[in-house]
This record gives structure tokens, C-alpha cells and sequence, in this order.
């Protein structure tokens, strides 16, 4: 067949096809069930103009045509995969309950530097200089120094914005660096972990050992409960992305890392959302002096039970189920 | 290794797409652009935000953090895997398989971009992009994404306007071929000394009396590609 017979032929059906491709609208479905079908015969044309060398502008077209219509047919559809809601409800959970294992680790490395630090230097007083300048130090002293705080007046409105765009920046910013660095082996996590851990524990351990305990922890508790699990949550989310190139198994380095990666970032995308909430609870919530300390206790005491009841034990076999089907 | 510019995949239906990839100077330029764009945006509505005091500075902070995070992320997903820089220089982003970048992937690409970023000035994301076969970071490995020309460099067929079609005088290969079509059609937009010092190459195999070799490349080249006047 000549070019021209063969463009004559089927000039209507490419011009049928373009048409469904260039239509913007997504309400119409004509002509979308044949489309697999018509778009196999596309194939199926620009196979035959390529072998028998049909001009470049025919091949152009048709090439065109082809890469327009793999796109239409084999994006992946965002509307299979459930909305933001269902990934609230089941899709954070499932994710997390799936690396039990990382998250075990990642806790560890913050938990247990924490920890120690935290007991050495309320024995040792002068050991929290080796964390922080001797500047910092007198600046976090007199923010929680009960004498120093005038009962009864609240901190300034828009000075609780400003602390909230802190946050956002400083916590959600160090959680994405943390995630990221493990892709060296999971060393830059395991890092961004040991450190805060350690940092945070020093800050407990001194301000506990001066007793202002009713300044700090009251302070801490309520956001703490999303802040502290969303940064161990980021660390084993980069310590899955480093392990996996250590230990690949069945699949080549590469591949097993884009497989981490695709179910380390649905923790991420968590991380975020648990961060922007601990944010908004340190500004507006942790700061206030007004509130009674009973109820800050009480509060934060709730949003602990809250966030590890829905992270682990909520909906255990709905959110098992969701795990089977989306894997 | 075989060092080529396009990145071919296989449809199930058997047809190869290809996609034509970027190297490091065109994304580089692109992020210099987006760079200075975020800087823009950045002071612009820093300088309005210090009217409003401490609460400006609160929002000046998460202006900060968007700019950073999701800049790149939301223009990617929203805009066919173009910022502005990307845009400018009319590269894009997309999965390894050519469609169009999905949500998941460009949040890990700009993500692991901490990674490349290290140790100073991208030196992991420039290591990992000029030794893999396509031309990625890290950031691309990890997500499975390909930076490319977003279209296909143009055909400019004025070049062979005024040119006699030559029919030619020995049977060509499928790949030689190609190479005298892409030469009629000027790919590559090279100079006219740099036509001649490629044309003059096969001068040996021209007929005898052919004055300028140019002309009689870019001929045959008009005669494959249909033409017979």
C-alpha cells in the first residue's frame, strides 16, 4: 500500500482518536470503552508506517498519537487509590504497622540516647555544656524558670503565629533531612536520631535536676505525643530507604530502593500531616499560661493514648485488609 | 556502555516510546531559574509580611518552608512536570515509564534532593547524574524519575526549500538514511562551516562535478524524505 492509500484509509479514526485525546472535558466517556482497543490499531499503524518508511511527518504524527494515548491509558489514576481521608484512616496505619521492625530500630536510637543523657546529666550538672553553648543554656532556663514567669498573662497572639511558622520550618525541615540522610546507609538517620534524642534528653535532664518540672513537662506533654513519634517515624522511614541497599534481597539495589521509597514516602506524607498538628498544639495550645497545669497533663496525657492507640491498635483488621489489598 | 541521549521504553502493545533526556547543564541552568524565582517570591512577600510584625515573621517562616519543600513538588504534579525554570528550558519530569510524574515520586525526588544536595553544591546529585545511564540523582533513582525534553526538537524544514531533491546514486542503509534526513532538516541547528566541514566528509563518494556538497547532502535528504522536484 502507498502512503497516501494508507492515509486515506484512516485519516477519520487517528483524527477520531486526537479528538478524544485533546478533549479536556472529563465528563464525557464516549468512545473511552473502545479506546484500548483503538489504541492497540494506532499501534498496530504506526508499526506498519515505521516498517514500510512512510514519511517522518506521517511517523511524527502517529508517534505523537501513541505517546498521548500510553499516557491516557497507563498514568496511574489517582481515584483508584482512595482520597486523603482513607489514607488518614487506614493508609498512615497500615504503612506504619508494615515496618515494625524500622520503627523498633528507629525508637531505639532515640529513645535510648534520650534516656541515658537525660539521667547522666542530672548527676552530673556540668555535662549539658557539651550539648549546648553556655548562652543557650541561660536562654532555655529562664524560658521555663517558674519565678521568672508572670502568672495570669497570655503570650501575645501573633508571637504564637510566629512560633507556629517556627516550628513548621525548624520540625517539619529536620524530619524531611532526617528521612532523606538515610538513604547513606540509613547513617544520616540513625545521626538525625541519636542527636535530637540526645539534645532533647539533656534539655529534660537539666531542666528536671533545676525542678522546674511544672513549667516544663506540662510544656512538652501535649504536643510532644505527635512531635517525638513523628521524628522516630521519619528516622525509620530513611533507615528503610538505606537498608534496602544494603540489603536488597531478591531485587537489584535499584529496585528495591524505588520499592522503599514508594512505601517509606506513604509514612512521610504522615510525618507531615502529625507534624503540622504538633505545630499548631505547641503555638496555640502548649504555650498558653492560663491554662491549669491539670489540664495540659490531662490533655497531653490523652493525646499520647490517642496517637499510639490510632498509629498501632486502631481498626486492626480493617487496616490488615487495606494493607492486603494495596500491597 | 553505549552513551545515547534517549530513553526507549516498551509499550505492551509493542511500540517503543522514546524520550529524549536532559543533561546536567539545561537542568542546571532550569534550577538556577527556579532558584531566583523563590528568592523572588521570597523577598517580595518578606518585605510585606514585615508589616505585620511577629505574626509576618511566622508566616514569612512558612512561606520559607513551602518554597523549599514543595515548590518544586507542586509544580511537577499540577503544572506536567514543569516548574518554571523546567519550563524555560523546556524540560520536564516524568516516571521512568513515561507517563506523566506521579505524587508519590516527585515528593521523594525533591525529598532526597538533602541527599544530592551534599556534601556542597550537589556534588552527590552531579556524581550519581553523569555516572548513571540516564542521567539521574539520587533523588531520580530512588523515585524512579527521568528528567527530558518535554517536545521533541522541531522539525525546520525551511532549510530545505531551496534545494533540488537528488535522488541517490547508491542503495542506504535504514541509519544512513536517517542521517541524511536529520541533515536536510538542519537538527541540531549547526552553523553553515559546521555543514560543510560534516557535509565535505563524503565529498569522495559525491559525484564528480557536485559543487557544494551541502546542497547535494541536504538534496538527498529532501529526495528520502519524498520529495521528487
Amino acid at each position: 500500500m502507498k502512503q497516501l492509500e494508507f492515509e486515506d484509509l484512516y485519516s477519520e479514526f487517528w483524527f477520531d482518536i486526537e479528538t478524544l485525546l485533546n478533549n479536556k472535558n472529563k465528563d464525557t466517556h464516549e468512545g473511552l470503552a473502545e479506546f484500548p482497543q483503538n489504541f492497540r490499531r494506532l499501534c498496530q499503524h504506526l508499526a506498519i508506517a515505521k516498517s514500510r518508511r512512510y514519511s517522518a511527518s506521517l511517523v511524527t504524527r502517529l508517534n505523537r498519537l501513541v505517546q498521548q494515548g500510553y499516557e491516557k491509558l497507563y498514568t496511574e489514576s489517582s481515584r483508584h487509590k482512595g482520597g486523603i481521608l482513607e489514607f488518614i484512616i487506614y493508609g498512615f496505619p497500615a504503612a506504619l504497622r508494615s515496618n515494625k521492625g524500622f520503627l523498633w530500630a528507629a525508637a531505639a536510637v532515640f529513645v535510648l540516647p534520650f534516656v541515658l543523657m537525660m539521667i547522666a546529666v542530672m548527676l552530673n550538672d556540668q555535662l549539658i555544656y557539651s550539648i549546648m553553648g553556655s548562652g543557650d543554656v541561660r536562654n532555655m532556663e529562664s524560658m521555663y524558670d517558674p519565678s521568672l514567669r508572670k502568672l495570669g498573662r497570655e503570650r501575645q497572639s501573633d508571637s504564637d503565629i510566629m512560633m507556629f511558622g517556627f516550628y513548621i520550618y525548624n520540625n517539619i525541615g529536620i524530619a524531611f533531612k532526617c528521612f532523606a540522610t538515610g538513604l547513606f546507609a540509613g547513617v544520616g538517620s540513625l545521626f538525625v536520631l541519636a542527636f535530637n534524642g540526645l539534645a532533647i534528653g539533656a534539655v529534660s535532664g537539666h531542666l528536671t535536676a533545676l525542678g522546674f518540672t511544672e513549667t516544663f513537662y506540662p510544656f512538652v506533654i501535649g504536643h510532644g505525643s505527635f512531635e517525638l513519634t513523628a521524628i522516630v517515624f521519619s528516622g525509620a522511614a530513611g533507615l528503610k530507604l538505606g537498608f534496602s541497599l544494603l540489603a536488597p534481597g531478591e531485587n537489584t539495589r535499584l529496585k528495591a530502593l524505588q520499592l522503599s521509597a514508594k512505601d517509606a514516602v506513604k509514612i512521610m506524607y504522615g510525618v507531615f500531616i502529625m507534624l503540622l498538628i504538633a505545630a499548631f498544639i505547641e503555638a496555640f495550645w502548649s504555650s498558653s499560661s492560663t491554662l491549669p497545669n491539670a489540664v495540659k497533663y490531662s490533655a497531653g496525657t490523652a493525646l499520647w493514648v490517642l496517637v499510639i492507640y490510632y498509629c498501632f491498635f486502631f481498626a486492626r483488621q480493617r487496616v490488615t485488609a487495606y494493607q492486603h489489598a494495596t500491597q | 556502555m553505549k552513551l545515547d541521549t534517549i530513553a526507549l521504553v516498551e509499550t505492551p502493545e509493542g511500540i517503543d516510546l522514546q524520550a529524549e533526556l536532559a543533561g546536567l547543564v539545561p537542568r542546571t541552568l532550569a534550577y538556577c531559574i527556579d532558584f531566583f524565582i523563590r528568592m523572588m517570591i521570597m523577598m517580595v512577600l518578606g518585605i510585606i509580611f514585615m508589616f505585620f510584625g511577629k505574626a509576618g515573621t511566622g508566616l514569612w517562616l512558612i512561606l520559607i518552608f513551602v518554597m523549599e519543600w514543595w515548590y518544586p513538588v507542586l509544580f511537577e504534579v499540577f503544572k506536567g512536570g514543569q516548574t518554571p525554570g523546567k519550563k524555560s528550558f523546556n524540560i520536564k519530569v516524568i516516571n521512568d515509564d513515561l507517563t506523566p510524574v506521579s505524587f508519590g515520586a516527585s515528593l521523594i525526588r525533591n525529598l532526597l534532593r538533602t541527599a544530592d544536595v551534599l556534601p556542597l553544591f550537589y556534588v552527590f546529585g552531579i556524581i550519581s547524574m553523569s555516572s548513571t545511564k540516564h542521567f539521574q540523582r539520587l533523588g531520580d533513582l530512588a523515585a524512579g524519575t527521568l528528567v527530558v525534553y518535554s517536545e521533541p526538537e522541531q522539525h525546520d524544514s525551511s532549510a530545505i526549500k531551496n534545494v533540488a531533491a537528488i535522488a541517490p546514486q547508491l542503495a542506504l542503509s535504514e541509519d544512513q538514511q536517517v542521517a541524511f534526513v536529520n541533515f536536510a532538516l538542519n537538527k541540531g541547528r549547526m552553523s553553515a562551516d559546521r555543514q560543510a566541514e560534516i557535509a565535505e566528509i563524503i565529498r569522495p563518494r559525491l559525484p564528480l562535478n557536485t559543487s557544494n556538497a551541502t546542497d547535494y547532502v541536504r538534496g538527498v535528504g529532501k529526495w528520502l524524505l519524498g520529495s521528487k522536484h
